[in-house]
Protein backbone atom coordinates (compact mmCIF):
# COMPACT_ATOMS: atom_id res chain seq x y z
CA UNK A 1 0.00 0.00 0.00
CA UNK A 2 2.69 2.38 -0.12
CA UNK A 3 2.44 2.69 -3.61
CA UNK A 4 -0.77 4.32 -2.48
CA UNK A 5 0.41 6.68 0.13
CA UNK A 6 3.12 7.91 -2.38
CA UNK A 7 1.12 8.58 -5.59
CA UNK A 8 -0.57 11.73 -5.36
CA UNK A 9 -2.56 13.37 -8.78
CA UNK A 10 -0.66 15.73 -10.10
CA UNK A 11 -2.14 18.50 -12.03
CA UNK A 12 -1.77 16.30 -15.30
CA UNK A 13 -3.62 13.84 -14.20
CA UNK A 14 -6.45 15.74 -14.12
CA UNK A 15 -6.25 18.01 -17.11
CA UNK A 16 -6.32 14.14 -19.00
CA UNK A 17 -9.80 13.39 -17.12
CA UNK A 18 -10.95 16.80 -18.38
CA UNK A 19 -9.69 15.42 -21.42
CA UNK A 20 -11.39 12.13 -21.82
CA UNK A 21 -14.81 14.45 -20.46
CA UNK A 22 -14.63 16.57 -22.80
CA UNK A 23 -14.20 13.93 -25.74
CA UNK A 24 -16.87 11.80 -24.18
CA UNK A 25 -19.40 15.01 -24.37
CA UNK A 26 -18.21 15.88 -27.99
CA UNK A 27 -19.06 12.21 -29.20
CA UNK A 28 -22.38 12.91 -27.43
CA UNK A 29 -23.20 15.46 -29.73
CA UNK A 30 -22.27 14.38 -32.77
CA UNK A 31 -23.83 10.17 -32.03
CA UNK A 32 -27.11 11.56 -30.60
CA UNK A 33 -30.08 13.34 -31.91
CA UNK A 34 -32.17 14.11 -28.93
CA UNK A 35 -31.82 17.50 -28.93
CA UNK A 36 -32.31 17.48 -25.38
CA UNK A 37 -29.08 15.04 -24.60
CA UNK A 38 -27.37 17.22 -27.20
CA UNK A 39 -27.55 19.78 -24.80
CA UNK A 40 -26.57 16.86 -21.58
CA UNK A 41 -23.27 16.41 -23.77
CA UNK A 42 -22.78 19.91 -24.22
CA UNK A 43 -23.11 20.41 -20.30
CA UNK A 44 -20.52 18.00 -20.26
CA UNK A 45 -18.00 19.81 -22.43
CA UNK A 46 -18.51 22.81 -20.16
CA UNK A 47 -17.80 20.83 -16.74
CA UNK A 48 -15.02 19.42 -18.42
CA UNK A 49 -13.47 22.82 -19.60
CA UNK A 50 -14.20 24.05 -15.73
CA UNK A 51 -12.68 20.73 -14.51
CA UNK A 52 -9.21 22.07 -15.93
CA UNK A 53 -9.77 25.97 -15.08
CA UNK A 54 -9.69 24.78 -11.21
CA UNK A 55 -6.97 22.47 -11.36
CA UNK A 56 -4.92 24.97 -13.25
CA UNK A 57 -5.62 27.42 -10.68
CA UNK A 58 -4.31 25.52 -8.14
CA UNK A 59 -1.35 24.46 -10.16
CA UNK A 60 -0.53 28.11 -10.70
CA UNK A 61 -1.95 29.58 -7.89
CA UNK A 62 -4.09 32.09 -9.51
CA UNK A 63 -7.44 32.28 -7.66
CA UNK A 64 -8.41 33.96 -11.55
CA UNK A 65 -9.12 30.19 -13.04
CA UNK A 66 -11.64 29.90 -10.32
CA UNK A 67 -13.30 33.96 -10.90
CA UNK A 68 -13.35 32.39 -14.53
CA UNK A 69 -15.37 29.19 -13.31
CA UNK A 70 -17.96 31.25 -11.61
CA UNK A 71 -18.39 33.23 -14.89
CA UNK A 72 -18.96 29.98 -16.84
CA UNK A 73 -21.53 28.93 -14.25
CA UNK A 74 -23.51 31.94 -15.01
CA UNK A 75 -23.33 31.94 -18.46
CA UNK A 76 -23.78 28.00 -18.68
CA UNK A 77 -27.25 28.91 -16.75
CA UNK A 78 -28.34 31.26 -18.75
CA UNK A 79 -27.44 29.43 -21.87
CA UNK A 80 -29.49 26.38 -20.39
CA UNK A 81 -32.21 28.56 -19.85
CA UNK A 82 -32.83 30.12 -23.56
CA UNK A 83 -31.34 26.92 -24.97
CA UNK A 84 -34.54 24.56 -23.40
CA UNK A 85 -36.94 27.65 -24.20
CA UNK A 86 -36.12 26.96 -28.36
CA UNK A 87 -36.20 23.63 -27.65
CA UNK A 88 -39.58 23.62 -26.14
CA UNK A 89 -40.95 26.20 -28.82
CA UNK A 90 -39.77 23.71 -31.61
CA UNK A 91 -41.23 20.53 -29.76
CA UNK A 92 -44.48 22.52 -29.36
CA UNK A 93 -44.35 23.04 -33.17
CA UNK A 94 -43.51 19.64 -34.31
CA UNK A 95 -43.57 16.70 -31.47
CA UNK A 96 -41.08 13.96 -31.31
CA UNK A 97 -38.19 16.53 -33.50
CA UNK A 98 -35.03 14.99 -33.89
CA UNK A 99 -32.18 16.93 -34.98
CA UNK A 100 -32.28 15.93 -38.61
CA UNK A 101 -35.63 17.70 -38.65
CA UNK A 102 -35.11 20.99 -37.65
CA UNK A 103 -32.22 21.31 -40.31
CA UNK A 104 -33.67 23.67 -41.33
CA UNK A 105 -33.77 27.45 -40.57
CA UNK A 106 -37.75 28.12 -41.38
CA UNK A 107 -40.91 27.87 -39.34
CA UNK B 1 -5.96 9.42 0.47
CA UNK B 2 -5.79 11.76 -2.16
CA UNK B 3 -5.29 9.17 -4.61
CA UNK B 4 -8.66 7.30 -3.36
CA UNK B 5 -10.31 10.57 -3.65
CA UNK B 6 -9.23 11.12 -7.30
CA UNK B 7 -10.10 7.49 -8.46
CA UNK B 8 -13.45 7.12 -7.20
CA UNK B 9 -14.30 11.01 -8.15
CA UNK B 10 -12.96 10.01 -11.88
CA UNK B 11 -14.71 7.06 -11.87
CA UNK B 12 -18.51 8.55 -11.23
CA UNK B 13 -17.63 11.42 -13.88
CA UNK B 14 -16.62 8.85 -16.68
CA UNK B 15 -19.54 5.78 -15.75
CA UNK B 16 -21.87 8.99 -15.61
CA UNK B 17 -20.30 10.96 -19.17
CA UNK B 18 -20.83 7.47 -20.86
CA UNK B 19 -24.84 6.99 -19.01
CA UNK B 20 -25.53 10.36 -20.89
CA UNK B 21 -24.53 9.25 -24.21
CA UNK B 22 -25.39 5.53 -24.01
CA UNK B 23 -28.53 5.78 -22.34
CA UNK B 24 -31.47 5.51 -24.98
CA UNK B 25 -33.98 7.44 -22.05
CA UNK B 26 -33.32 10.66 -21.76
CA UNK B 27 -34.20 10.68 -17.82
CA UNK B 28 -31.60 8.20 -17.55
CA UNK B 29 -29.77 10.36 -19.70
CA UNK B 30 -29.94 13.54 -17.17
CA UNK B 31 -29.79 11.17 -13.99
CA UNK B 32 -25.74 10.11 -15.43
CA UNK B 33 -25.35 13.72 -15.78
CA UNK B 34 -26.05 14.37 -12.12
CA UNK B 35 -23.90 11.61 -11.05
CA UNK B 36 -20.92 13.35 -13.72
CA UNK B 37 -21.37 17.10 -11.92
CA UNK B 38 -21.20 15.38 -8.71
CA UNK B 39 -17.99 13.65 -9.39
CA UNK B 40 -16.69 17.01 -10.28
CA UNK B 41 -18.14 18.74 -7.59
CA UNK B 42 -16.03 16.52 -5.55
CA UNK B 43 -12.68 17.43 -7.94
CA UNK B 44 -13.29 20.89 -7.01
CA UNK B 45 -13.13 20.41 -2.83
CA UNK B 46 -9.64 18.51 -3.99
CA UNK B 47 -8.73 21.25 -5.81
CA UNK B 48 -9.51 23.81 -2.58
CA UNK B 49 -12.50 25.54 -4.57
CA UNK B 50 -14.64 25.07 -1.95
CA UNK B 51 -17.20 27.45 -3.00
CA UNK B 52 -17.64 26.32 -6.63
CA UNK B 53 -18.02 22.78 -5.34
CA UNK B 54 -21.12 23.86 -3.56
CA UNK B 55 -22.14 25.87 -6.64
CA UNK B 56 -21.85 22.98 -8.70
CA UNK B 57 -24.14 21.01 -6.61
CA UNK B 58 -26.68 23.66 -6.29
CA UNK B 59 -26.69 25.40 -9.71
CA UNK B 60 -25.65 22.52 -11.60
CA UNK B 61 -27.08 19.20 -9.94
CA UNK B 62 -29.70 21.45 -8.33
CA UNK B 63 -31.13 23.87 -10.82
CA UNK B 64 -29.92 23.23 -14.41
CA UNK B 65 -30.49 19.46 -14.41
CA UNK B 66 -34.21 19.81 -12.69
CA UNK B 67 -34.85 22.26 -15.54
CA UNK B 68 -34.00 19.39 -17.93
CA UNK B 69 -35.98 16.83 -16.29
CA UNK B 70 -38.86 19.72 -15.91
CA UNK B 71 -38.78 20.12 -19.69
CA UNK B 72 -38.49 15.98 -20.23
CA UNK B 73 -41.56 15.62 -18.56
CA UNK B 74 -43.06 19.01 -20.34
CA UNK B 75 -42.49 17.50 -23.59
CA UNK B 76 -43.53 13.99 -23.21
CA UNK B 77 -40.10 12.37 -24.51
CA UNK B 78 -39.93 10.23 -20.85
CA UNK B 79 -39.76 6.93 -22.78
CA UNK B 80 -36.88 4.89 -24.64
CA UNK B 81 -35.90 6.35 -27.71
CA UNK B 82 -34.69 3.56 -30.73
CA UNK B 83 -30.71 3.92 -30.57
CA UNK B 84 -30.13 1.25 -32.68
CA UNK B 85 -31.41 2.49 -36.55
CA UNK B 86 -28.60 4.89 -37.72
CA UNK B 87 -29.46 7.54 -40.31
CA UNK B 88 -26.22 7.80 -41.62
CA UNK B 89 -23.97 4.94 -41.91
CA UNK B 90 -20.58 6.09 -41.29
CA UNK B 91 -21.41 8.44 -38.30
CA UNK B 92 -21.17 6.75 -35.50
CA UNK B 93 -17.30 5.83 -36.40
CA UNK B 94 -16.55 8.95 -37.92
CA UNK B 95 -17.34 10.50 -34.12
CA UNK B 96 -15.51 8.00 -32.28
CA UNK B 97 -12.12 8.75 -34.75
CA UNK B 98 -12.86 12.65 -34.23
CA UNK B 99 -13.68 12.08 -30.40
CA UNK B 100 -10.53 9.82 -30.19
CA UNK B 101 -8.01 12.15 -32.01
CA UNK B 102 -9.39 15.16 -29.77
CA UNK B 103 -8.62 13.35 -26.60
CA UNK B 104 -5.37 11.89 -28.33
CA UNK B 105 -4.37 15.75 -29.13
CA UNK B 106 -5.31 17.19 -25.88
CA UNK B 107 -3.60 14.74 -23.89
CA UNK B 108 -0.24 14.73 -26.04
CA UNK B 109 -0.46 18.49 -25.57
CA UNK B 110 -0.99 18.31 -21.89
CA UNK B 111 1.60 15.88 -21.29
CA UNK B 112 4.74 17.37 -23.37
CA UNK B 113 3.58 20.45 -21.52
CA UNK B 114 3.36 19.82 -18.34
CA UNK B 115 6.38 20.93 -16.78
CA UNK B 116 5.55 24.89 -18.80
CA UNK B 117 2.83 25.09 -16.15
CA UNK B 118 4.48 27.45 -13.37
CA UNK B 119 2.91 29.12 -10.32
CA UNK B 120 2.75 32.87 -10.94
CA UNK B 121 -0.18 33.97 -8.59
CA UNK B 122 -0.01 34.60 -4.89
CA UNK B 123 -1.19 30.77 -4.60
CA UNK B 124 -4.76 29.87 -3.41
CA UNK B 125 -5.86 30.65 0.43
CA UNK B 126 -6.56 27.04 1.65
CA UNK B 127 -7.78 26.85 5.07
CA UNK B 128 -6.08 27.31 7.83
CA UNK B 129 -5.31 25.14 11.47
CA UNK B 130 -8.03 27.68 13.48
CA UNK B 131 -10.56 25.74 11.84
CA UNK B 132 -11.29 29.27 9.33
CA UNK B 133 -13.33 27.29 6.08
CA UNK B 134 -13.80 30.04 4.34
CA UNK B 135 -10.43 31.13 3.26
CA UNK B 136 -11.79 29.99 -0.46
CA UNK B 137 -15.18 32.27 -0.19
CA UNK B 138 -13.16 35.66 0.16
CA UNK B 139 -10.43 34.94 -1.98
CA UNK B 140 -12.29 34.46 -4.35
CA UNK B 141 -15.00 37.56 -3.47
CA UNK B 142 -11.95 39.64 -3.77
CA UNK B 143 -11.40 38.87 -7.21
CA UNK B 144 -15.02 38.57 -8.00
CA UNK B 145 -15.73 42.18 -6.56
CA UNK B 146 -12.43 43.53 -7.42
CA UNK B 147 -10.75 42.78 -10.29
CA UNK B 148 -13.93 41.30 -11.93
CA UNK B 149 -16.45 43.48 -10.92
CA UNK B 150 -17.44 44.76 -14.52
CA UNK B 151 -18.14 41.43 -15.88
CA UNK B 152 -19.70 40.48 -12.49
CA UNK B 153 -22.82 43.12 -13.19
CA UNK B 154 -22.56 42.62 -17.23
CA UNK B 155 -23.62 39.06 -15.75
CA UNK B 156 -26.44 40.37 -14.07
CA UNK B 157 -27.91 41.81 -17.89
CA UNK B 158 -27.15 38.89 -19.61
CA UNK B 159 -29.60 36.64 -16.65
CA UNK B 160 -31.97 39.38 -16.98
CA UNK B 161 -31.67 39.06 -21.01
CA UNK B 162 -32.28 35.07 -21.04
CA UNK B 163 -34.94 35.02 -19.07
CA UNK B 164 -37.14 37.44 -20.97
CA UNK B 165 -35.74 36.29 -23.92
CA UNK B 166 -37.34 32.72 -22.67
CA UNK B 167 -40.34 33.99 -21.55
CA UNK B 168 -40.94 35.65 -25.50
CA UNK B 169 -39.82 32.40 -26.96
CA UNK B 170 -42.12 29.91 -24.87
CA UNK B 171 -45.00 32.14 -24.78
CA UNK B 172 -48.18 31.43 -27.17
CA UNK B 173 -50.04 34.54 -28.92
CA UNK B 174 -53.59 34.83 -27.94
CA UNK B 175 -55.96 34.19 -30.54
CA UNK B 176 -53.34 33.37 -32.95
CA UNK B 177 -54.39 29.56 -32.48
CA UNK B 178 -51.92 26.68 -32.09
CA UNK B 179 -49.59 27.56 -34.56
CA UNK B 180 -48.52 30.76 -33.81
Amino acid sequence: MSFLAAATPTTTWYLILAAVLFGIGAVGVLVRRNPLVMFMCIELMLNAVNLSFVALAKKMGDIGGQTTVFFVMVVAAAEVVVGLGIIVSIMRRRPGATADDISALKG
Amino acid sequence: MELVVFVLAAAMILVGAVGVIVRSNPVHAALSLILTLFGVAVMFVAQNAHFLAAVQVIVYAGAIVVLFLFVIMLLGVDRSEDLSTEPFKVQRPLAAIVGLGLVGLVVAAVVSSRDAITARGDGLNVADAIGDGDTNIKQLARSVFGDYVVAFEVTSVLLVVAVVGTVLLTRRIKGSGKDS
